[in-house]
């Protein structure tokens, strides 16, 4: 039996032309770009053209990337940094109840050291909305953090309302669009955010590695402290063959973008025939004007969540019930709460597909079939 | 890289070997599922994940649930660091640590002077190992923690962990931390029951495994915050998703390391003397700041005034790569924080040139290295006149 991997919203195969640039990269530049010898210098042109490279996606300049070691880090360090950063202006952050675990933890984590934080509520469709934003702002708020696209359902956010609201308020502005970048077209000017985050391991690069872009100028103290690396900003020997790596992975997915988007939308409508065809029940969520291709969260009434993904597994179907991060534990999901309500029945019987590379109509036809054959089993 | 260079910086950064490579790209071809899914992709992943950390766990001794994996040296360093500070601050906000850690240890213990917290920083003797009477003398009851590394990074100097970790344990409740980025493959690092560090350090790209890897270890369970919040995995210590073909990895190129450590020892040991004995003929003219107490894959010397940088551009144009003392700090104009602490003549702290060998370091090397060395210093002699 083939197995059919779903699940590129968690991490995604890295792309063969990745790899053989990686290979290619620990074979011939592997010195240490602090090196002021000819290795050194080697190394140094690769980083710096691999920069080159992950700016222009974002139409950012090099100097505004910094590389940390995933979205995560990269998280934590926009609004650690920040916080610690402009805590003398103000200790109010904004944020919202759907963020990815980076950014909610790095927040509980400044409650706790006395910052205040609001997190606002979303839609059933999973957006936030901009007058909740300007509502919370208070002269105090030193840093707004909202994810670009959802993880978990795939609500795209007003991010670009959001920057023009921000416009007059000094709050930094920071978005978490891990799951957007390389999916969707991103630039940071037009958007008028301060500090994004973006990852290399759900695009087909590398993992271990991703950036923070932080525009010239915004108030930020860094989170791994030592070496001048990443213009003092970023301690640790820099990672080249995964900057080359998650660079040219970022490259190739921006060339397929218009292609990817439209095989993406095919999969969804592909799925939805066939849970139509069967005669199923089932409601898709997230929302449906503003959606990242590559997620398709549905919820199938009467199925329940452990077993069904059980289920699934066995007949070779890999999906997710929501994020990967939370630590193979299968709590209700916090997006589906804060949609929903916490009695939903929708929070037991949702799963969500997440499309990527090396996956085409049959595969997905087939994974589609597998699962009304276990739903029609199970409800 | 042109494939004759002779790659003498190997304490900067190493080429990943090719078994290693083989590895990461095998787990990466198979295994590439995100290790904390539950479907099975996810759970042969974090089997993969699990079995590197027994292994690496093996190696120093300790349980596979205490090897957590970072994103390398520097970032396990702030860990330890930020990490037992903050979760033991109630305790005492005394710290002690030596003045010539790595980057990564001294600028976060900076940070945390600047919150508040007294630091304390051990001297050294000119072969760059500190007393243990000066730490007898400093530890104190609200001490929380002890940073010393084992190996350091410019010179070879090797510091006595186990000594140091009695006096610590014996006098105060302070965790013990061990910077052993330099040591880990080349000279045993363990945790010794109670006799030991309670934290160590190790990275990937120092070892031919890949750059971007690095783990922190614990003894035992401590109370240690985690640094990286967010999806709570490597057991809640450090969020982020794990880079499971890095993690493999690293436990290839550290089973490789220890398998060869003998045998390389000896190797490097016959290098390392045979350059010493080298170095001496150059008389008054050069300064080994490496004693042969020392690790023996680093050799650290200095040419009287003379800059560092004139010798390294005079050696790579024959294809030789060495470094000035470290790579995080050679593009610095000051001298390195090492150098001063070593308190070595004013005529000879611009001119030090470290050569560090590694798994791919072979005895034709050397001898390029010391015809090439002599040449040099003959014309630079000649042009004195």
């Amino acid at each position: 039996m083939t197995t059919i991997y779903l699940d590129h919203a968690a991490t995604t195969p890295m792309l063969k032309e990745v790899l053989v640039e990686m290979t290619a990269a620990m074979e011939t530049v592997y010195g240490n770009a602090s090196s002021i010898h000819t290795a050194g210098r080697e190394a140094r042109k690769a980083l710096d053209e691999a920069r080159a490279i992950l700016a222009k996606q974002l139409g950012a300049t090099a100097n505004d990337i910094i590389l940390t070691s995933g979205g995560t880090e990269a998280d934590n360090m926009a609004i650690f940094g920040v916080a610690y950063a402009r805590k003398h202006e103000g200790k109010h952050i904004i944020t919202t109840e759907i963020e990815h675990h980076a950014v909610l933890h790095a927040c509980e984590k400044l409650e706790r050291q006395g910052f205040k934080v609001t997190y606002l509520p979303v839609d059933e469709t999973g957006r936030v909305a901009v007058s909740a934003v300007e509502k919370a702002l208070t002269a105090d708020t030193i840093l707004v953090t909202v994810m670009y696209g959802n993880n978990e359902v795939g609500t795209l956010q007003p991010i670009e309302e959001i920057g023009e609201l921000l416009k007059h308020h000094p709050a930094t502005f920071h978005t978490d669009a891990v799951q957007a970048f390389g999916l969707e077209k991103i630039e940071v000017e037009k958007l008028q955010v301060d500090l994004l985050s973006a990852s290399s391991h759900k695009i087909g690069g590398p993992k271990g590695i991703g950036l923070l872009y932080a525009k010239a100028g915004t108030k930020m103290d860094s989170l791994i402290y030592g070496g001048s690396q990443e213009k003092k900003r970023r301690a640790g020997t820099e990672n080249i063959p995964a900057a080359v790596g998650f660079a040219k992975a970022a490259q190739l997915m921006a060339e397929a973008q218009p292609k990817t988007r439209k095989a993406y939308e095919q999969y969804k409508a592909i799925l939805i025939e066939e849970f139509t065809q069967a005669g199923i029940e089932f409601t898709v969520n997230g929302n449906e004007e503003h959606m990242l291709p590559h997620v398709f969260n549905v919820t199938l009434p009467g199925t329940d969540v452990e077993s069904f993904l059980v289920n699934l597994d066995m007949a070779g179907v890999f999906v997710s019930s929501g994020s990967a991060c939370t630590a193979g534990s299968i709590d209700p999901s916090h997006v589906l709460v804060a949609m929903y309500g916490k009695d939903s029945a929708a929070l037991r019987s949702s799963i969500r597909f997440s499309f990527g590379q090396g996956l085409n109509e049959e595969l997905v036809r087939d994974a589609g079939k597998r699962t009304v054959n276990i739903v029609k089993r199970l409800t | 890289m042109n494939s004759n260079t002779i790659y003498l910086d190997n304490s900067a950064t190493t080429k990943p070997l090719p078994e290693v490579m083989q590895t990461f790209l095998q787990v990466n071809e198979l295994y590439y599922a995100n290790p904390a899914s539950i479907h099975e992709a996810g759970v042969e992943a974090n089997a993969l994940l699990m079995r590197a950390r027994e292994q690496i766990a093996n190696i120093v001794r300790t349980e596979a649930k205490d090897v957590i994996f970072t994103a390398g040296g520097t970032e396990s360093n702030n860990f330890a660091i930020f990490g037992t500070a903050q979760a033991n601050v109630h305790k005492g906000k005394h710290i002690i640590t030596t003045k010539i850690e790595h980057p990564s240890v001294l600028e976060a213990v900076k940070i945390l002077a600047q919150q508040g917290f007294e630091v304390d920083y051990l001297s050294v003797n000119e072969a760059g190992v500190i007393s243990l009477d000066e730490l007898r003398s400093k530890v104190r009851k609200d001490t929380i923690l002890v940073s010393i590394m084992h190996v350091n990074n410019e010179m070879g100097a090797i510091q006595p962990i186990q000594d140091a970790a009695k006096i610590i344990h014996e006098q105060s409740r302070a965790i013990f931390h061990v910077d052993a980025v330099q040591s880990f493959g080349k000279i045993p690092v363990q945790f010794n029951d109670q006799n030991g560090p309670d934290l160590i350090t190790i990275s990937g790209h120092k070892i031919h495994a890949l750059k971007g890897s690095g783990a922190l270890i614990f003894r035992k369970k401590l109370t240690i915050a985690p640094y990286i919040v967010g999806g709570g995995q490597e057991f809640g210590l450090r969020s982020g998703t794990v880079a499971v073909p890095q993690a493999v990895a690293l436990a290839k190129a550290s089973r490789i390391a220890v398998e060869a450590m003998a045998e390389k020892t000896l190797q490097y040991e016959k290098w390392y003397k045979d350059l010493h004995l080298f170095l001496r003929n150059f008389g008054s003219n050069i300064h080994l700041l490496s004693s042969e107490a020392g690790a023996a894959h680093i050799i650290s010397f200095s040419v009287k005034e003379l800059k560092g940088e004139i010798l390294i551009n005079a050696l790579q144009k024959h294809g030789i790569i060495v470094s000035t003392s470290s790579a995080c700090s050679s593009k610095q104009t000051t001298t390195s924080h090492v150098v001063e602490a070593l308190n070595i003549a004013p005529s000879f702290k611009k001119g030090v040139l470290r050569l560090s060998f590694g798994a791919q370091t072979i005895d034709a090397h050397i001898e390029q290295f010391k015809t090439i060395f002599s040449d040099i210093m003959c014309d630079l002699k000649g042009e004195n006149k």
